[in-house]
């Protein structure tokens, strides 16, 4: 094994370190089999009262120390131990518990509780011995039980492609989720603006028609102040129905594609706005709105906090990604926080598996990066040269 | 005056040939579609187009598009393009050829037929008409590289009444200012944009442009 030349290479540091970790391992066999006999003892309880808080708790308490033996397997071993919970849930002791029997991680580290308190035991004790005796001969090979611990510990601790499956599943429900309220909550919105705006408007109008004609003959000066009111409604009814369209699908992006679209967004903007834009071809229109929206919001917010007097907004496509970058020169200091700006725009990324990185230094300038995966159908036309 | 309409929503075509109609202004032919459009003027080579943005095949710019076209062909063909929304990239694309005789409005301003009919006026006697949204959206916007920038807080309103083109009396009357005072700043507007002196109106037109930054 050319790892125990290097570890005796190394030398005293190395060696102290893995005999500090063996004794270690000895404390986390120990905690674990505390912890499955407690833990196999309240399974065994569940129905009684007594059970389903001692599982809940033996979880609570397994967490922790499976993260500190991840950490010490990543150490030893060199590779890295990702923690594959899924999110707790929250709620009462029962809910708790359907969660963590739903969680294939809680399940695996119940088996990793029984093997690490018992074979676990002793290969700690044996790394132990190992780890004396290698500083006392120099030539016994060392870490080999220490090795052997962390990598079983590695292989029930780690994430499985089953564990990795239920991560994503989590994701996506969460992503759907989120979705589906965004979508309803856009939907309550556009009922209440037409409901108290132009459908009121209409109302009015029509009120204001139907009191002209009926003073037609009498009080023609009356007449002409209804009729005035009536093409004042109208005009209020459009305005507002023109600002409702533009927040559903902008009628630029239908025309122009999202090229267009974001350049006469750039156009409308108060502050100088470049657009660079290379390979973007016709998107999806899912994609090209979710875009289009993104960077919409995003430019609302350079304008509302960023104190910019410039922002550049650049699109390229490649390898069925869309990149998506807004700078601009404001005082930085950005954060995505709920109900903000940025949540809105990382909520409308995910329901297409799209990521935001904000990258805001204090004193600026601030970077917005979003990346949406998309199947573009013929990325080399560009929308514009069909225009000419 | 003779003017194709082109514009695919039955109820609104008849109702603007009957609006223009009344005020005198011939329309020799209503189309409904692009194509048929652009083949219109060029058999009619009306004094005006009014033309609505969104038209079939493509229910999208296609209005737009033709326009333009047709300008290629025809050049300052005088165009007054009706939308539902109005954007800057299009009142862009519509000065491009800086020829005059354009104006870009929403359908909404139909409605005042006086302020209409002289539009449709304006526009056919080679002046430069946008909405007043457009113009809206522009103020306020000029970065400080940009030499609209310059400008003093009273000539920027008189060069957005000039955009919506209003003449000077026009432009005096809203501003509750005089004619002479108009000019003046007009004047100095044309001064600090570099526009040499020249035919009033090509001078407008050039102005307008200096302020959509095309």
């Amino acid at each position: 094994m050319p790892e125990t030349g290097r570890v005796r290479g190394v030398g005293m540091r190395r060696r102290l370190a893995f005999l500090g970790l063996a004794v270690g391992q000895l404390g986390v066999a120990a905690c674990s089999l505390a912890l499955f006999v407690l833990a196999v003892v309240g399974l065994g309880l569940v129905l009684v009262a007594w059970g389903i808080p001692l599982v809940v708790a033996v979880a609570a308490l397994t967490r922790p120390l499976a993260q500190v033996q991840r950490r010490v397997s990543r150490y030893v071993l060199r590779q890295p131990v990702d923690s594959p919970y899924l999110r707790r849930t929250a709620g009462g002791p029962w809910s708790r518990l359907r969660g963590l029997v739903r969680d294939p991680a809680r399940r695996r580290d119940l088996t990793w509780l029984g093997l690490q308190g018992t074979a676990g035991l002793v290969l700690a004790i044996l790394a132990v011995l190992e780890g004396v005796l290698d500083l006392l001969l120099v030539f016994v090979p060392a870490g080999f039980a220490l090795r052997l611990d962390c990598w079983l510990s590695a292989a029930l601790l780690g994430v499985t492609e089953k564990s990795a499956l239920a991560l994503r599943v989590e994701e996506l429900a969460e992503s759907r989720a989120e979705t589906v309220d965004t979508q309803a909550a856009e939907l309550r919105r556009i009922e209440r603006d037409l409901h108290d705006g132009a459908q009121a408007r209409l109302v009015a109008l029509g009120m204001s028609l139907s009191l002209a004609e009926a003073q037609l003959a009498s009080d023609p000066e009356a007449v002409r102040s209804l009729l005035v009111e009536a093409r004042a409604s109208s005009l209020a009814a459009l305005a507002e129905l023109r600002d409702l369209v533009r927040g559903i699908h902008p009628p630029v992006l239908a025309d122009r594609g999202l090229v267009g679209a974001v350049q006469a967004l750039a156009l409308a903007a108060p502050l100088e706005v470049g657009v660079h834009t290379g390979g973007v071809g016709p998107l999806p229109a899912p994609v090209e709105a979710a875009a289009y929206f993104a960077i919409a919001e995003g430019l609302t917010n350079v304008i509302k906090h960023g104190s910019a007097r410039r922002a550049e907004i650049s699109l390229s496509y490649a390898a069925g990604e869309l990149r998506l970058e807004l700078g601009d020169d404001g005082v930085g200091g950005a954060v995505v926080t709920d109900g903000g700006g940025l949540r809105g725009i990382e909520r409308r990324l995910a329901a297409f598996d799209g990521r935001l990185a904000v990258d805001s230094p204090p004193g600026g300038p601030t970077r917005l990066h979003m990346v949406l995966p998309c199947a573009s159908s013929s990325p080399k036309t560009s929308p514009s040269s069909e225009t000419g | 005056m003779r003017v194709v309409l082109a514009e695919d929503l039955a109820l609104l075509r008849d109702g603007l040939i009957r609006l223009l109609e009344a005020h005198d202004i011939e329309v020799v032919e209503a189309v409904d579609n692009g194509p048929s459009l652009l083949r219109a003027l060029i058999a009619h080579q009306p004094d005006l187009a009014v033309v609505d943005v969104r038209l079939p095949p493509t229910h999208t710019d296609e209005g737009i598009r033709a326009a333009l076209e047709a300008r290629a062909h025809m050049p300052g063909l005088p165009v007054l393009v009706l939308s539902q929304y109005v954007e800057q990239l299009y009142a862009r694309e519509l000065l491009a050829d800086r020829a005059g005789g354009v104006g870009y409005l929403l359908k909404d301003r139909v409605f005042d037929v006086g302020q209409f009919v002289d539009a449709v006026e304006r526009v056919a006697g080679g002046g430069t008409v946008l909405d007043p949204e457009v113009v809206g959206q522009l103020l306020g916007r000029a970065g400080p590289a940009d030499p609209v920038a310059s400008l003093t807080p009273r000539e920027r309103d008189v060069l957005g009444l000039m955009a919506e083109g209003r003449s000077n009396a026009a432009i005096a009357g809203r501003l509750f200012i005089t004619e002479k005072a108009v000019s003046k700043h007009t004047n100095s507007i044309f001064t600090r944009l570099g526009l040499p002196p020249s035919e009033d109106d090509n001078r407008r037109v050039l102005a307008v442009l200096a302020y959509l930054g095309a």
